[in-house]
């Protein structure tokens, strides 16, 4: 059983849905992220996203387009964050590693090395936002030889003709993205994940976690409990641009304002 | 004209997967899919409506002025003193360039399929002139995207565009120019499916887009083709198209592409130099293929799959990626990819303008810069086609810059 698909059945023998927070590898620099990192999981994330920044990233709002755009100065690689990953995971061998980034910069790396690659760094899982199951020819047949999860977006305008040949691509968890629009810029409605949620589960057995309009605590214990788990993003990413100095430099306080986000997101998923 | 159509046929792209050889598809996030997947389906079911074509062929004829003159240029000729250069002159299009043909057709399918407001994006400022344009004449509210590094340098068409009844939005994301304009139209569309459509300026993006655009801008090859026949009886021996992200070249091309004889070349923006990195805008010369704003295509970009700027005097050429129409044409060899230089562009500008009195766009600047260079090497019965895409008032200001007049 692959480590993704442990984690959610564990916290399905707990009663609770999973908390996974996202992070910009390089954020505003590698070693700041990677001390966010590290520090997820005692602050109570189930499973960690990790961004790969790219120079077009046209799914996402403003905050997480700054958050690439700074990732990028701080010289983000895909390589470099892989070796993140392979650090995190000398002292963390339980918690689930995602990947989240676009096609182009996989491709240039060579999707079959990277796939190989990500495996041994530790990785468990990929989100590859601009590719739809349609383009999956040229990474699906690699991530699946190791063993990597190849997680989808399903959105509120994927219709019901379209769903079932969506889902059957999809391998580790389904990621429900809450809003019509990119990420941080809107909230979910309880009333679209009322509806949407149970649709997806009459076509899917794998756990669902709901992203891209999930801000608060209260909404994170919402999302946790209609589906499976809640990501978080722009609001973490938020309030730690907040916390940099006028340089963009990190400050004392920015691992630690991050962290307490993730523990009262953790507390809210906990208290149900 | 009732030649069989021959198995090997250029002319059959793309494939259902929206695919020219490798490069295309559709290469969106799951939000946008469903949103491209329902113009193809218009699309289709408009091509196969009477009433649609009819419609887009009077307004080619009574708004925009189609068919545009084909034009011996007799002094560019005798000045270089080789082979014939004869322009197509869809500079002289209402608004300037030919942008306009594929907007009108696509402002068509867009009031079919119930759409309530247009998006679109720009570059120079021509596509989103054109586009202001066709929404001003169907009472459609527009909202133009353009790279804030672009509004800066393109007040002119900026203010055309807010005369026409558009909002002109200033996007400062990445680096504010043509390709971060793109992605956040695509980003406002995903946050307003239901009543916008995305009304794309060139022969990119995710499918149909490359198709759709191509399909409508083959009114300038079309038209080209039988002029030529009844002004030589013949066909040309090459054509000339400059290329951005390629929607003109592919217009004038793809009309010929079975014709045998002739052969294609197409003009990227050599910038300051191809050997320059971030200094040119030559995709296909220049870059490697990848994928960007939804299509597999030839890109600039770094080692690391992060995108370059594109460099060009030309605010229309220096997006960087290309449509994948081109990427596949260039792979197979059936045309040839050059470029030009910003020096020689600014040299075929002025040179155009005192032989011929018609100053050009920037654009087909370049395209002429390589007439120049390769016209005199050809006798002087060959038959060189260029694409006089659009006019050059929109690039006074910039040109006499470079020139160190102050206006």
């Amino acid at each position: 059983m692959s480590r993704i698909a442990q984690t959610f059945a564990a916290l399905k023998a707990e009663g609770r849905g999973a908390l996974m927070p996202f992070l910009m590898g390089y954020d505003p620099d590698l070693a700041t992220s990677a001390e966010i990192l590290r520090g997820m999981p005692a602050a109570g994330a189930d499973l960690i996203e990790i961004g790969c920044p790219f120079s077009d990233p046209m799914a996402d709002g403003p905050t997480v387009q700054l958050a690439g755009q700074r990732a990028l100065k701080a010289g983000a690689t895909l390589g470099g964050i892989l070796a993140m990953v392979r650090d995190f995971r000398q002292g963390n061998d339980h918690t689930p590693i995602i990947l989240m980034g676009y096609l182009n910069p996989i491709l240039s790396y060579g999707a079959e090395r990277f796939c190989a690659d990500a495996k041994a760094a530790g990785a468990d899982g990929l989100i590859v936002v601009d590719m739809p199951p349609e383009e999956s020819q040229d990474l699906a047949p690699f991530a699946t030889a190791q063993g990597l999860d190849l997680i989808r977006l399903i959105a509120p305008t994927t219709g019901d003709e379209r769903l079932p040949g969506v889902l059957r691509s999809c391998s580790g968890f389904i990621y429900y993205v809450a809003i019509t629009g990119i990420t941080g810029t809107r909230s979910a409605t309880s009333a679209d994940l009322a509806v949407n949620i149970p649709r997806l589960r009459q076509h899917t057995s794998l756990p669902i976690a709901i992203g891209f309009g999930v801000r608060t605590p209260a909404q994170a214990a919402e999302a946790a409990k209609v589906a499976d788990g809640a990501v978080v993003a722009s609001a973490l990413i938020e309030r730690m641009a907040a916390s940099l100095d006028a340089q963009g430099r990190a400050t004392p306080a920015t691992v630690a304002t991050v962290l307490g986000d993730v523990r009262a997101l953790a507390a809210a998923i906990h208290a149900g | 004209m009732n030649k069989p159509v021959l198995p090997n046929s250029f002319r059959t792209g793309p494939d259902a997967a929206g695919r020219f050889g490798t490069f295309g598809g559709r290469y969106v996030a799951e939000t946008l899919m469903p949103l491209i997947l329902e113009v193809e389906e218009a699309y289709k079911a408009a091509r196969a409506d009477e009433s649609f074509e009819t419609e887009w062929r009077r307004l080619l004829k009574d708004y925009v002025g189609r068919p545009s003159p084909l034009w011996f240029a007799q002094r560019i000729t005798e000045h270089l003193g080789g082979a014939q250069v004869w322009m197509k002159r869809d500079e002289l299009n209402h608004t300037g360039a030919h942008k306009i043909n594929a907007v009108l057709g696509q402002i068509l399918l867009a009031k079919r399929m119930g759409k309530k407001r247009i998006i679109a994006e720009t570059g120079a400022g021509q596509h989103g002139v054109a586009t202001a344009t066709a929404c001003a004449l169907f009472n459609l509210p527009c909202t133009v995207f353009m790279g804030a590094t672009d509004v800066e340098r393109q007040q002119p068409n900026v203010f055309r565009m807010k005369l026409l009844g558009a909002e002109v939005v200033a996007v400062t994301a990445g680096a504010a120019t043509l390709k971060d304009a793109m992605n956040e139209a695509l980003r406002h569309w995903v946050a307003n499916v239901t009543d916008t459509y995305y009304c794309i300026g060139t022969v990119a993006g995710p499918h149909p887009y490359p198709m759709m655009v191509r399909d409508f801008q083959s009114v300038i090859g079309e038209e080209a083709r039988a002029q030529m026949l009844e002004a030589t009886g013949r066909l040309p021996d090459t054509l000339v198209a400059a290329i951005g992200g390629g929607s003109n070249a592919m217009g004038l091309f793809f009309p010929f592409l079975d014709d045998e004889s002739v052969a294609m070349h197409g003009v990227e923006a050599g910038g300051h130099g191809l050997e320059i990195e971030g200094g040119h805008a030559a995709s296909l010369t220049g870059g490697r293929p990848g994928v960007l704003h939804g299509n597999r295509t030839y890109l600039l970009q770094d080692a690391e799959g992060q995108i370059l700027e594109g460099h060009s005097i030309s605010a229309g050429l220096d997006y960087p990626g290309v449509g994948p129409e081109h990427s596949w044409l260039h792979d197979i060899g059936r045309v040839q990819y050059v470029a030009a230089t910003d020096k020689a562009a600014l040299d075929a500008f002025q040179l155009c303008s005192k032989l011929e009195g018609i100053i050009p766009a920037l654009e087909p600047a370049h395209a002429l810069a390589h007439v120049i260079e390769y016209a005199p090497t050809l006798p002087k019965d060959h038959i060189i086609l260029m694409n006089m895409c659009g006019r050059g008032d929109k690039d006074i200001f910039a040109v006499a810059k470079h020139l160190g007049v102050e206006l």
